[in-house]
């Protein structure tokens, strides 16, 4: 469904150090630098795939998926999604797919959501009665009816979150591109957002890739995902491969009848947490057994689970890796 | 998209259009006041012309003139050029981009979509024109209301493909507005804005005819107030319509050209 091969984004960029002095030196002189965006990235995405595109800020994960949306030209490599070349903006291709910007709107907005749904039902062509088969859908999903008629201005972010999504879906596209689809959303409207774009991308066998910096939202509908960082590919692969190759250990998580010595729970494992009526322990995976009939026998447990590391922490290991292994690569490249 | 989609969808862009100008009324209302420089003119032109005509104007014909510029000037508005440098910068074109119709095809009908609510401005303006003025104030003979239409299609066409090509530098260059503040000083002195375009130099005038700005205003008044013959008058409206077609390509090619350059800034 998506292939993309060796792409590269590079922006030509004015730099201008700050002052009066700088600002009249830059009127005949400029300086430019280049920011490679992407710099030479290659995945496959099969169709129905949902994939967690991962990375720092800055990484180039808003940038590609504006390549493939076919809003940015790639200054090099090859992409192609669904047989289309996003950069030409074919109607056909256009009609296949949304891109849906956390920080951008499509709403209209003095006017109600209902309208947007209306002029999206006529720019993509859509025959009545899908669009109002789909809008019923959307709206039932999504809880909307009280809020279709209200102008966007009006509604608060999750609301309109929840109708910059349903505009985005109107047309039924087979790829969708979603950036931050959560980003400032209070707990239980991020676990509505999730569960529809689940519902909705195994309904109609969708291709997703996401980005988004709450690692629930990757956990819960990405079995796969592609980390990229300063524009070069990191890792690609499952979630769960992930976790196993930065942080192997287990996390046990003890309830205690009543406070115990930290020294007591240092014989078990790493310390994470403790508190007076819980304590978190990181152990190597082979040592979990052990660990755990070693803490039953030996503190007032009443009751334990057994976790991986938390993604947020994973991740933040890996970027951490990451600019190490490049720092020591300009270290070595140095004179 | 393809023509005949484009065609489809464009009444329900139209009404989006106008809905968005009824939300925007204030803004409107404000629009408006900024646009009573022909009243300002009429008071001026009228007094250097109580001694005696200014060309072929007297008192009564500067008064039929400059309100007809009004009504035109409601009639044939755009301001494509600053939404599009807005979203430029802000990156909120890109929310354009993704539907499956040229944005330009977007502002053109949020541009008319106020047509609408400034015909509810220019009527009455038109009305006391002709109660002031009797007869001068519209076309006299029969063939000058249809060419009106066409006068006025043309001169909005201008206005708003000039904007396209403005709002589409931006995409060059930073920001194009001051692009849009040079277009804007020679519009209204070039255009019969200011002042009737028959009352200059020859040799001014005739440049004059070879300039776009012309047919925004000065046309349109003249077909109005029926100061021209027909031959005249298909004459002016050849050239007019050279310039929708010049515009309309260098729109199209500037904005093809700037959007492979676009860099959907933010979020």
């Amino acid at each position: 469904m998506i292939s993309v091969r060796g792409l590269r984004k590079h922006y030509k960029v004015h730099k201008r150090p700050p002052g009066l002095k700088a600002a009249f030196r830059s009127l005949f002189h400029r300086d430019y630098t280049t920011v490679k965006a992407v710099d030479g990235i290659s995945f496959e995405i099969q169709p129905g795939e949902r994939v967690g595109f991962l990375g720092p800020n800055g990484a180039g994960k808003t940038t590609t998926l504006k390549v493939l949306s076919g809003l940015l030209h790639p200054s090099e490599g090859e992409v192609r999604v669904d047989g289309h070349v996003p950069r030409h903006r074919e109607v056909a291709y256009l009609k296949k797919i949304m891109l849906v910007m956390g920080q951008k709107q499509q709403l209209l907005w003095d006017l109600p959501p209902a309208e947007t749904f209306e002029l999206n039902r006529a720019v993509y062509d859509v025959p009545r009665e899908q669009f109002k088969q789909t809008l019923d859908e959307l709206v039932a999903l999504l809880e909307l009816e009280e809020l279709i008629q209200k102008p966007s201005r009006q509604l608060s972010l999750g609301e309109r979150m929840k109708c910059e999504l349903a505009a985005a879906l109107i047309h039924r596209p087979k790829v969708l591109f979603l950036d931050e689809p959560t980003i400032g959303l209070d707990v239980s409207m991020q676990v509505t957002m999730r569960s529809f774009i689940k519902a909705y991308t195994e309904r109609h066998g969708a291709t997703l890739i996401l980005t988004s910096h709450y690692m629930d939202d990757v956990a819960a509908l990405c079995p796969r995902i592609i980390v990229i960082d300063k524009g070069v590919l990191t890792y690609d692969g499952g979630l769960q491969a992930l976790v196993q190759r930065v942080r192997p250990e287990k996390r046990v998580v003890f309830r205690l009848e009543r406070p115990v010595e930290a020294a007591s729970l240092a014989s078990l494992g790493r310390v994470v947490s403790h508190e007076p009526g819980s304590a978190v322990l990181q152990v190597p995976p082979e040592a979990v057994s052990a660990t755990i009939s070693r803490a039953l026998s030996s503190l007032p447990v009443t009751d334990l689970t057994v976790e991986n590391a938390p993604l947020e922490e994973v991740m933040s290991e890996l970027f951490a890796e990451t600019k190490a292994r490049r720092a020591t690569a300009d270290g070595e490249g140095a004179p | 998209m393809s023509l005949r989609n484009t065609v489809r969808a464009f009444p329900t862009l139209l009404r989006v259009g106008v809905a968005e100008a009824l939300a925007y009324r204030a803004e409107l209302l404000i629009w408006v006041l900024s646009t009573t420089m022909p009243f300002i003119m009429m008071a001026l032109w009228t007094a250097v012309a109580r001694e005696a005509p200014v060309g072929p104007y007297t008192q009564q014909g500067f008064v039929g003139y400059f309100l007809a510029t009004f009504v035109v000037r409601q009639l044939t508005g755009a301001w494509a050029a600053w939404q599009i440098n807005y979203e430029v910068r802000q990156g909120t074109l890109a929310m354009r981009l993704l539907r499956p119709i040229s944005p330009l095809w977007a502002y053109a009908a949020e541009n008319l979509g106020a047509v609408p609510m400034r015909t509810l401005v220019a009527v009455p303006v038109a009305v006391l024109s002709v109660l002031v003025v009797g007869e001068q104030a519209v076309p006299r003979e029969w063939w000058g209301w249809p060419l009106l239409l066409v006068a006025l299609l043309g001169s909005w066409l201008i206005t708003f493909l000039a904007n396209v090509c403005i709002g589409a530098m931006s995409l060059f260059m930073e920001s194009s507005r001051h692009v849009m503040d040079v277009w804007l000083v020679l519009f209204f002195v070039l255009s019969g804005y200011m002042f009737p375009v028959k009352v200059l130099p020859a040799w001014m005038a005739t440049l004059v005819d070879w300039l776009p700005f012309r047919y925004q205003i000065s046309l349109p008044v003249e077909v109005m107030t029926g100061v021209r013959t027909l031959p005249e008058t298909l004459m002016l409206l050849g050239r007019q319509w050279i310039w929708v077609l010049l515009l309309g390509t260098l729109a199209v090619t500037l904005w093809r050209r700037g959007l492979r350059r676009f860099a959907a800034y933010g979020g």
